[in-house]
């Protein structure tokens, strides 16, 4: 597909920075260094006013005349150059062939530019967050992992998806979802239902629950990747629909809904359009087990990293909500888990017949 | 499990009625009660003395009989010149080839003392008989039973006598004499003996005939004889192996060790029964007398405090002690403070000489050697020395072809050396090449914590790389796991005295690492960013749509490369502009342009230390002094010729 010279896009012009800022450096002989935002618990505050958590101002240098940092320096910029070469000829990549592509034995030695791909994703993360640039916008994508179906109607180059005629299955949402590639033509949900695993997602689906109570149902099978979550946040402010979040009742489970909610302490910067600060918490709650019955021998015991993992999640700042530290301690108390799938113990459909109605009836969720 | 319901009944005791049985009266056990001879036991169980395979057993006897002759020359203060023979025998053919062999003639050939006429067949053909266990001196042999198990098990396995041929003087005639030993009532059998002419004008020359394997490797004859030249570096040993050619190791270091004194016990070291046997042996006739005179470091005043504590007379008559009042006194001993026992019944081998064994035998670039004060377990004195060789000698590293340049694919790493250091134990200069994992050297090598040192070690296991450690225990009483003297027993002054010599070599290498680190480190460094360059030009090329001026790029920033990686400097670094081992007392450098450290060794013409080189005086003031910092000698150390 060759084209004409066209207008480099604003994300290609950041990457060209990178070269840029090299060039300029040997020109004044100072060691060319790219500031990098610190991606970590320590530099990232949680903004209460707007439910965000934001990265905090931090920076680490990354020079090249530095033996520790000199080959991430070059890889940074390898990954740079193959970032920049998806924007001119307009496609998208998977980290993985990122790799692939940035991979090659060095001239005259036999010492490979990268040796695993754990080495080229963090790099891709730190162009993300030094670029401000989303990983959709580099064109990058990860698997398509998860599924939307209920009544929607999305526009996907050019083909009419309506959501409410894919059967049991739905729709695989793709990685990117940005209105230049996905338009949502139509949407009467009354709210969207994010279900943290697919089992449960299926037997919603399987049970119609979306044309019963008027809903989207999405799942993202475990920690919802990006596509999903920006869906959701996309059918939220577009659409007005409130989301809720319905994860097993681990610490785990506890995460993910903050991640949807608030953002992660990782890529803090994409929360600005990722994050939901108006989720709700439908379950599985730490009470729920005593509200709703379930016997004691369908729970988990907690093991040593759940607990290490709970103890963490009541330190955070978007943790200290009155209702979830009592939440989260009620659950270290009784010393178990239990996973979405137990409500099964009482009956096959006691999740679309019993759980979510009442619930939904009861308004019985944690903000 | 349907055979859990329809199971048979449990059967039933069946009624006490025992079946018939040949009863034994006491009298007739009585009958068959008879003494023991320690020759008979050891007949049945040689595994107790090292003879448990033939392989091990060809070991132990050539072990024994240099043991012996080493022991002999160096008690009456002559420098051992020995001769070691292994060949393979066959009953009138021509013997096969030594590795098929399963009979051999081990001759033992030393310039000692000799032995006197009488002593010969008792001390080759008795259990049990000899000068060394009955008193508490250093010695290589500790219990009188080595040569003559050696000999029995000759004479077990092949029916040959021993044959000895000693000769005291020039002046006095020497004698032959051929042996067996009585198993019943471990006595001497002569079946030959006769006044010969022998060439030698002083000495002793041992012939066993054995059954055994010749076989090289780990723990061989061949390892024995190498490991004990490290060790003893005063020995001049010539070995004849059953096939190949003729070793000779010259003598690296001209010196006796000093002859270690003998002790008397130190009252920490004996047990009740041991005290109750000295009480009716001893000569005095008071019971101070008797501790002051019969032990060491107990003056009259201790002597006068453990009597009080026992509550017992210091006139008492020694004899009349017994029973709980030997008891009493056994504790007050235990409790009352007492130094330590007198060190100069030790004789270690010494840092100079233990540095020429290693830098002699083992190729390396980096030697150190360490002896500890001596310390004290349970009463017995003991110094604990430790020495390392590391590194690969410079032609070695020449030889080992380059890996070839394949870029790696993922999952692949490096050539992983799994070379792991190997250690050699001695105690009292005897290599111990059996039961490694049983010996308390082995479990302190693995306690320490070598990655402190800049050495890879993965848990649990001996350091990684090309190392030897070598560790000797010298002491009147060595603390052996077993009679055939393989692995040293645990005790915690041990451990501990091993691990601070062990930690003092580490140090050692450690700061040799680091030197030599840091030398390659700034040539790599600039090596890395030369490597890296390129890479970014090219990419900033393509990033600006390949409109960039990439020789200008490329030389604006290898000139910094250059700038900050040193410049010039690098090269000097790099330059092997000796950095000696400023700070690392007793080690050697070895490096392509030469050797660095003071090599105790010197030529005796005065040629820098080459191949045949023998040892100076070995009085620590002979050593050169330290390098003072920042003056740089490269040149070996050995030209300098001392006083003789």
């Amino acid at each position: 597909m060759a084209k004409k010279p066209r207008k480099p896009t604003a994300v290609e012009k950041k990457l060209v920075g990178v070269a840029d800022l090299v060039i300029a450096a040997a020109e004044k002989r100072k060691d060319p260094t790219i500031a990098i935002p610190v991606r970590s618990l320590s530099n990232v505050n949680f903004n209460e006013r707007k439910g965000l958590i934001e990265m905090g101002k931090r920076k680490q240098a990354r020079s090249f005349f530095n033996v520790a940092m000199a080959k991430k320096f070059m890889q940074t910029v390898l990954v740079a150059d193959a970032l920049s070469e998806l924007q001119r000829a307009n496609l998208t990549t998977s980290l993985r062939e990122i790799y692939y592509r940035t991979k090659h034995t060095i001239k005259d030695s036999h010492e490979n530019t990268l040796d695993t791909q754990d080495e080229s994703d963090p790099l891709i993360e730190d162009l993300e967050v030094t670029l401000t640039a989303l990983r959709e916008e580099l064109h990058v994508r990860a698997e398509n992992a998860g599924s939307i179906v209920g009544p929607v109607v999305f526009v996907d180059d050019g083909d009419r998806v309506d959501c409410t005629r894919l059967g049991k299955g739905g729709y695989s949402v793709p990685s990117i979802v940005e209105p230049e590639y996905l338009q949502i033509a139509r949407c009467t949900a009354d709210f969207v239902l994010l279900v943290e695993k697919g089992t449960q997602w299926n037997r919603l689906s399987e049970d119609k629950f979306w044309r019963r109570y008027n809903c989207v149902l999405l799942t993202g099978n475990g920690q919802p990747p990006r596509g999903v979550r920006r869906l959701a946040r996309r059918l939220h402010e577009e659409k007005q629909l409130p989301v809720y979040v319905l994860v097993d009742n681990d610490p785990w489970g506890y995460y993910i809904y903050s991640v949807i909610k608030q953002g992660s302490i990782n890529l803090a910067f994409e929360s600005q359009r990722m994050a939901i600060p108006k989720a709700k918490f439908m379950g599985l709650s730490s009470a729920d087990p005593e509200a709703y019955g379930l016997p004691r021998n369908v729970g988990i015991k907690l093991n040593d990293k759940d607990v290490a993992r709970a103890r963490e999640l009541l330190a955070y700042t978007w943790f200290q909500k009155k209702s979830w530290q009592e939440e989260i301690k009620r659950m270290l108390s009784s010393g178990l888990k239990y996973e979405l799938d137990a409500l099964a113990n009482k009956d096959f459909q006691y999740l679309t017949k019993k759980y979510l109605p009442r619930k939904l009836k009861e308004k019985d969720w944690l903000d | 499990m349907e055979g859990m319901k329809s199971r048979p009944p449990a059967p039933t005791p069946k009624p006490a009625v025992p079946p018939p049985r040949a009863t034994v009266s006491a009298v007739e056990m009585g009958a068959r009660q008879r003494e023991i001879s320690v020759s008979e036991f050891f007949t049945k169980n040689r595994h107790l003395l090292g003879f448990d395979s033939p392989r091990k057993a060809l070991l132990t006897c050539v072990k024994e009989a240099v043991d012996n002759a080493l022991d002999a020359c160096e008690e009456a203060g002559i420098l051992p010149d020995v001769v070691v023979k292994v060949e393979a025998v066959a009953n009138g053919e021509a013997p096969p080839p030594a590795s098929q062999a399963s009979r051999f003639r081990i001759t033992v050939t030393d310039n000692g003392p000799g032995i006197v006429r009488q002593q010969i067949p008792p001390i080759f053909a008795k259990l049990l008989y000899g000068s060394k266990f009955h008193r508490l001196r250093m010695s290589r042999g500790q219990q009188g039973i080595g040569i003559s198990a050696a000999g029995m098990y000759g004479q077990l396995t092949t029916g040959k006598p021993v044959q000895i041929t000693s000769r005291t003087s020039a002046r006095a005639p020497a004698h032959y004499f051929e042996v067996q030993i009585d198993t019943k009532k471990n006595e001497p059998r002569i079946l030959e003996k006769k006044q010969i002419a022998w060439e030698s004008p002083r000495g002793t020359q041992v012939t066993m005939e054995i059954e055994g394997r010749y076989q090289k490797g780990r723990a061989s004859v061949d390892e024995y004889i190498e490991q004990t030249i490290i060790a003893n570096s005063h020995v001049k040993l010539t070995y004849v192996p059953p096939e190949g050619e003729t070793k000779e190791y010259a003598r690296s270091y001209e010196q006796l060790p000093p002859a270690p004194r003998e002790i008397k016990p130190h009252p920490y070291g004996i047990e009740l029964g041991m005290l109750l046997k000295m009480l009716q042996d001893t000569r005095s006739h008071s019971l101070s007398g008797f501790l002051a005179s019969d032990f060491s470091r107990v003056s009259p005043n201790v002597a006068a405090e453990i009597c009080k504590a026992a509550r017992l007379s210091p006139n008492a008559r020694p004899r009349d002690v017994h029973g709980q009042a030997a008891e009493n006194l056994y504790k007050a001993i235990q409790s009352t403070k007492i130094m330590a026992p007198p060190t100069n019944c030790l004789s270690p081998i010494g840092e100079p000489a233990i540095l020429a064994g290693l830098y002699r035998q083992i190729k390396g670039e980096f030697y150190t050697a360490v002896t500890r004060p001596p310390a004290v377990y349970r009463g017995n004195p003991f110094v604990i020395e430790a020495g390392l060789a590391f590194g690969r000698a410079p032609e070695q590293a020449a030889q080992t072809p380059a890996t070839k340049a394949i870029p790696l694919a993922e999952g692949e790493a490096e050539k992983d050396d799994h070379e792991v250091a190997r250690i050699i134990r001695y105690a009292n200069r005897v290599p111990l090449l059996y039961q490694p994992a049983a010996c308390e050297i082995t479990k302190a090598v693995l306690d320490t914590t070598w990655r402190n040192y800049g050495v890879a070690q993965s848990r649990g296991s001996l350091p990684a790389g090309p190392m030897v450690i070598f560790v000797h225990m010298a002491s009147v009483w060595v603390p052996f796991t077993s009679e055939s003297k393989e692995a040293i027993a645990e005790y915690d002054e041990i451990h501990k005295e091993i691990t601070l010599a062990l930690r003092e070599c580490g140090r050692r290498l450690g700061a040799f690492l680091r030197r030599r680190e840091r030398a390659h480190s700034e040539f790599r460094r600039r090596n890395i960013f030369e490597l890296y360059i390129e890479e970014i030009v090219q990419s900033c090329n393509r990033l600006k749509g390949g409109r960039l001026a990439t020789a200008k790029l490329r030389d604006q920033l290898l000139k910094m490369a250059t700038k900050i990686t040193g410049g010039g400097k690098t090269d000097e670094l790099l330059g092997k502009n000796g950095s000696g081992p400023e700070g690392l007392p007793h080690s050697i450098i070895v490096t392509p342009e030469g050797v660095e450290g003071e090599v105790p060794v010197v030529a005796p013409n005065g040629a820098p230390a080459a191949e045949e080189p023998v040892a100076p005086p070995a009085a620590p003031e002979a050593r050169a002094p330290r390098k003072t910092k920042g003056k740089a000698t490269p040149k070996p150390r050995a030209g300098r010729k001392k006083k003789r």
